[in-house]
C-alpha cells in the first residue's frame, strides 16, 4: 500500500478503489486455499517425520537411484527439446523454408497428445523401447512445443532493425544471431525449458508404461502396495520441492524477461533468410520431427483399430458398453470440472484484475503454486485427508473433480485473466453513465466481452481433464473408468487393440478441441 | 439558472486530500472547462460528478437534485449524465449504431432511435452505423461516444480529457466538432483538460484547479489577462515576470512606465508582461535596448529570445512575434510594450487588486 501512495496521484487513485466487497474476496479466496490444501498437507507430513529417521529414509538407494534417473532425464529431454524447439521456432519463423506456416502448426500440435498416449504407441510399436531411452524420447516428443512456442513469438517480436543495426556495425550472420538475436530469445528459450523441466518432473504415465523409474512412479508403486508411511512422505515432498523449485525459477526468469522494444514505430517483419542448399535437410528434418511425434502415436492408434483384439501380446477386445461408459465418464468428468474450475478462477481473476493489492497478488500467487504441485502428490494428500478426516468423500466425484480444480486452476486463471482484461472498466462506467445498474451493465456489457474467452478457459480445462490420468486414475471413484485410466489399463496389460478405440476418442477429443481453441484466438480480436 | 452546483466538496484517498473545499457553479447551456496539471484532483472531481467515486464531505447537486451529499449517493446510473471518457471507451462488442442507442429503452434501440441525426450532430456520415469501433480512428471514436453521451438526452455531459490520446491535427479538428455538437444542443457540459490552450479555447468559463483546490474560476480573457496569481499566470501561458513599483495606477519597470490594469495598488510588485506584448523596433525608436539572442521559429510565429544590454544586471525576455516578422539573431533592437499590465505582490505572488 504504501508503495502505491509514494508512486503518485495515478496510482493513489487506483488504490482508493481497491477494496473489493467481502463476499467477492471470500469467493476468491476459496480457490487459493484448496491449492494450499494439498501442498500444506504433504510439507506438514514431511515435516513430521523424526530428524534421524528422515536423514535415514532420504540417505537410501532408492532415493539416490531416483534422483539420478529423475534428473538425468529431466536434463537430457529439457536440452533436447530447447535445441530442437529452437531449431524449429528459427527455420519456421527466419527462413523460406517450404511450406513454413504448416511445419508451424504441425510443431506446435504435439503438445494436444498426452505423453502416455505417446508411449502406448511407442511401446506397442517396439517392446524394447523401453527405460530411459524410451522415457527421453517420449517426454522431448510431447514437450519440445512448450520451448518452440513462446521461442517462436519471441522472434516474430524481435525488431528486424536491431539485427539490421549489427550487421551494418560489422558483425557477420552467425555473430549476430549468437550476440544480438540470441541473448533476445534468452527469457523465452529459459522459461520454456524450465516448462519442461516441471512437465518433466510431473510426468507419471508415460514413466509408469516405459517401466522407468522416477518420483511419482515410486510414489504410484507405494500407494499401490498400501504403504502410506513416512517414506512416501518425504519422497512426495522432495519432488514437491523440485517442482516448486522449477516453477520459481521460472517465474523469474519471465518476470525478468525485460528486453522491451526501445523507441516507437511501426515495427517490420525481418526478411526470411534464404536457406537453398539446406532447404531439403531442413524439409527433412521437419518430416522426420512430425512423424515422430505425430506420425507414430497417431498411427499406432490406427494401426491397432484395425487389428483383433488377438494381434497384441495380451488379446483382448474393447466392449462397445465400456466404451460408452469410458466417453460418458470423460465427458462428464471433463465439463463439470470446467465448470468447476472456471468458476473458481472467475472471482479471482476478476479481483486480480480490478483490485489489485499486495493481498490479492499473494493470493493469484497461491493459485499459480499449483503449477509447481505434481498431481500425484495432490492425489496422494488428498486421499489422506480424506481417509482421515472426511471419510464420505473419499473415492467420490466430488472429490475428483476437487484434484481437477487444483491441478487446472492456474490454467483456467490465465485465460480467465485473459478475457477479463478485454473488459475494461471504463466500458463498464460508460454504461453505468448511460443509465444501466450493475446487473444490465454486467448483461450487456461484460458477458458478450467475456463469454468467449471465459468458453476458451473452460475448453482448455476439458481437455486437460479428458487427458489427464494421474488424478483420475487414483481419485475415481470404484467402477468409474474413463478414457485415459481404460488407455492406460489395457496398456498397462499389454492388450494394445483394446486400448485403441479408448485412444482414439480421447485424440479425436483433444486435437478437435485444440483445433477449435486455435481457431478463436487466430480470428479477430477486439482491439480498443 | 445553475445547473451544477457544487458545495465545499472534499475527497481524500487513503488519508491524502485530493479535493480540499471546492465550490463549483455551472449555469444552465453553460461549457466550464476544469484546468489543471496532472495529479491536482481534475478527473477526481469529474468521477465525484459522475458518481464513480464517493465525496467524503460536501454535496453536489444537478438541476436541482441532490445526488452526492451526506448519506447521499445516487449511483452513476440515475444521475442522469452523459460521461465522454478520455478514449472514448466504445463498447467493441457492438457496432457504431448499437454503441449509440445503447442507454435508450429497449424499444427505442430497436428503432435504432436518433442514430443519423446523432452522428449528423457530432459530424460524421451516417453509413458509419454499422461499421465496427475498431474501424474509427481515435478522433472518430471520440465523436461516437460524445453520440452516445447525448443520445438519452443527459442534463449535463461530462468530459474527461477527451482529446489528449489524439495527435495534434486530430485534436484540433475533434475539438471543433465536439464544441459545436455541444453549442447546437444548448448542452450544459464540463471538460476536463491539462491543456491550457484547449481549455481557454473550448471553455465559456475556466475553473483552475490545483493542489485540489480551485484558485480561479473566469472566463478565458479575464483569467489570462488578470490571472489571480503567478502559479496561474504561468500556467495559462507565458509569462514574463519583471520587478516594478506601482503608483497611481502605473508601475515603473525596466520597460518603463506602464499602466496597470484597474484596481491596482501601491509599492513595489511583479508585474506581468506577456511575451505577445513586447514590440520590437529599431535602434533609432524610443524603448528599451536588447539583442536578439535566438529564434525558435514556428512558422505562423516565433518566440525570440532578448538580452536587455542596457541593464546593469543582464536579463533575458521572451517576446511572440509574428512569423513574418521574426528577426535575425544578433541583431539590436528596442522593445515597447502594448497594453495594460497586470502586478502581483512580490510575497505572496497574489495578484494585487
Amino acid at each position: 500500500m504504501t508503495e502505491a501512495v509514494a508512486s503518485g496521484p495515478a496510482s493513489r487513485q487506483r488504490a482508493s478503489r481497491r477494496q473489493p466487497p467481502a463476499a467477492l474476496l471470500v469467493l476468491a479466496l476459496i480457490g487459493p486455499l484448496i491449492v494450499l490444501l494439498p501442498l500444506a498437507f504433504t510439507l506438514f507430513e514431511a515435516a513430521r517425520v523424526d530428524g534421524a529417521e528422515a536423514v535415514e529414509l532420504l540417505a537410501r538407494p532408492l532415493v539416490g537411484e531416483l534422483l539420478v534417473n529423475t534428473i538425468g532425464l529431466v536434463l537430457a529431454a529439457t536440452v533436447a527439446a530447447a535445441t530442437i524447439g529452437t531449431a524449429a521456432a528459427w527455420l519456421v519463423e527466419r527462413t523460406d523454408l517450404p511450406g513454413y506456416r504448416a511445419w508451424g502448426v504441425l510443431a506446435a500440435v504435439p503438445l494436444a497428445v498426452p505423453p502416455f498416449v505417446s508411449s502406448y504407441a511407442w511401446v506397442s510399436l517396439s517392446p524394447g523401447l523401453q527405460d530411459f531411452a524410451g522415457a527421453w524420447l517420449v517426454v522431448t516428443c510431447s514437450y519440445y512445443p512448450l520451448v518452440y512456442l513462446p521461442v517462436a513469438a519471441a522472434l516474430r517480436g524481435l525488431d528486424p532493425a536491431l539485427e539490421e543495426t549489427a550487421r551494418s556495425l560489422g558483425c557477420g550472420g552467425c555473430a549476430c544471431f549468437r550476440s544480438v538475436v540470441l541473448p533476445q530469445l534468452r527469457p523465452a528459450l529459459l522459461g520454456g525449458m524450465l516448462l519442461v523441466a516441471l512437465n518433466v518432473l510431473v510426468e507419471f504415465g508415460a514413466f509408469a508404461l516405459l517401466r522407468f523409474r522416477t518420483f511419482t512412479t515410486e510414489l504410484y508403486a507405494e500407494y499401490r502396495t498400501g504403504f502410506d508411511g513416512p517414506g512416501a512422505s518425504l519422497l512426495a515432498a522432495v519432488l514437491l520441492l523440485l517442482c516448486l523449485a522449477c516453477l520459481f525459477a521460472e517465474v523469474k526468469v519471465r518476470g525478468g524477461a525485460g528486453y522491451a522494444r526501445l523507441g516507437r514505430g511501426v515495427r517490420r517483419r525481418a526478411a526470411r533468410l534464404k536457406l537453398g542448399l539446406t532447404t531439403l535437410p531442413a524439409l527433412a528434418g521437419f518430416a522426420a520431427l512430425a512423424m515422430t511425434t505425430l506420425g507414430v502415436p497417431l498411427g499406432m492408434i490406427a494401426y491397432w483399430l484395425t487389428q483383433h483384439g488377438a494381434a497384441a501380446i495380451s488379446p483382448a477386445e474393447a466392449s462397445v458398453s465400456l466404451l460408452i461408459d469410458a466417453t460418458i465418464s470423460s465427458l462428464w468428468l471433463g465439463l463439470s470440472g470446467a465448470a468447476v474450475t472456471v468458476a473458481l478462477a472467475l472471482p479471482l481473476g476478476f479481483v486480480a484484475v480490478r483490485y489489485q493489492s499486495r493481498f490479492v497478488t499473494l493470493l493469484e500467487r497461491m493459485a499459480y503454486l499449483a503449477q509447481g504441485v505434481p498431481g500425484i502428490v495432490v492425489a496422494l494428500a488428498l486421499i489422506s485427508l480424506t481417509i482421515r478426516a472426511a471419510y464420505p468423500l473419499y473415492q467420490t466425484t466430488p472429490l475428483l473433480i476437487a484434484a481437477y480444480a487444483i491441478v487446472f486452476l492456474p490454467l483456467a486463471l490465465v485465460s480467465v485473466r485473459a478475457a477479463l482484461s478485454q473488459a475494461q472498466r471504463g466500458l463498464e462506467e460508460a454504461g453505468r453513465s448511460l443509465g444501466l445498474g450493475w446487473a444490465a451493465v454486467a448483461w450487456r456489457v461484460l458477458l458478450p466481452l467475456i463469454g468467449p474467452g471465459l468458453g476458451a478457459a473452460a475448453a482448455l480445462v476439458f481437455v486437460s481433464i479428458v487427458t489427464e490420468l494421474t488424478a483420475t486414475l487414483l481419485l475415481a471413484p470404484i467402477g468409474t473408468q474413463t478414457l485415459a485410466t481404460q488407455v492406460w489399463a489395457d496398456t498397462s496389460t499389454l492388450a494394445f487393440a483394446a486400448a485403441a478405440p479408448y485412444a482414439a476418442l480421447m485424440m479425436a477429443l483433444s486435437l478437435l478441441s485444440t483445433w477449435l481453441l486455435a481457431r478463436r484466438f487466430a480470428a479477430t480480436r477486439f482491439v480498443s | 439558472m445553475t445547473h451544477l452546483l457544487i458545495k465545499e466538496l472534499d475527497k481524500r484517498f487513503l488519508g491524502d486530500p485530493v479535493l480540499r473545499g471546492v465550490d463549483l457553479a455551472v449555469r444552465s447551456g453553460e461549457l466550464v472547462a476544469i484546468l489543471g496539471a496532472s495529479g491536482s484532483g481534475k478527473t477526481t472531481l469529474l468521477r465525484l460528478i459522475c458518481g464513480f467515486e464517493r465525496a467524503d464531505d460536501g454535496t453536489i447537486a444537478i438541476d436541482g437534485r441532490i445526488v452526492a451529499g451526506p448519506q447521499t449517493h445516487l449511483p452513476p446510473e440515475q444521475r442522469e449524465i452523459g460521461y465522454v471518457a478520455q478514449e472514448g471507451a466504445l463498447f467493441p462488442h457492438l457496432s457504431v449504431a448499437d454503441n449509440i442507442v445503447f442507454g435508450l429503452p429497449r424499444r427505442l434501440r430497436r428503432a435504432r432511435f436518433r442514430v443519423t441525426e446523432l452522428l449528423e450532430l457530432v459530424g460524421l456520415p451516417a453509413s458509419f452505423a454499422e461499421r465496427p469501433p475498431q474501424a474509427l480512428s481515435g478522433g472518430e471514436q471520440q465523436r461516437v461516444a460524445l453520440a452516445r453521451a447525448r443520445a438519452p438526452s443527459p442534463k449535463l455531459v461530462l468530459l474527461d480529457e477527451p482529446f489528449s490520446a489524439l495527435d495534434a491535427a486530430l485534436r484540433i479538428e475533434t475539438r471543433a466538432a465536439v464544441a459545436a455538437a455541444l453549442a447546437a444542443t444548448g448542452a450544459t457540459a464540463v471538460l476536463v483538460t491539462h491543456d491550457q490552450a484547449e481549455a481557454l479555447s473550448m471553455g465559456n468559463t475556466v475553473a483552475v484547479l490545483r493542489d485540489g483546490r480551485l484558485v480561479q474560476v473566469a472566463d478565458p480573457v479575464t483569467l489570462y489577462r488578470r490571472p489571480h496569481d503567478v502559479g496561474v499566470a504561468r500556467f495559462v501561458g507565458e509569462a514574463v515576470l519583471l520587478p516594478g513599483v506601482a503608483a497611481s495606477g502605473y508601475v515603473t519597470c525596466t520597460f518603463g512606465r506602464l499602466r496597470l490594469s484597474p484596481g491596482a495598488p501601491e509599492g513595489p510588485v511583479e508585474v506581468l508582461v506577456r511575451p505577445e506584448q513586447i514590440r520590437l523596433g529599431s535602434i533609432a525608436q524610443a524603448g528599451v535596448a536588447a539583442r536578439v539572442c535566438g529564434v525558435t521559429f514556428y512558422g505562423h510565429d516565433a518566440s525570440v529570445s532578448l538580452l536587455l544590454t542596457g541593464e546593469d544586471q543582464p536579463r533575458t525576455v521572451t517576446a511572440r512575434l509574428a512569423g513574418h516578422a521574426s528577426p535575425e539573431p544578433g541583431t539590436e533592437v528596442t522593445l515597447t510594450v502594448s497594453g495594460d499590465v497586470v502586478a502581483f505582490s512580490p510575497d505572496s505572488g497574489r495578484r494585487c487588486g
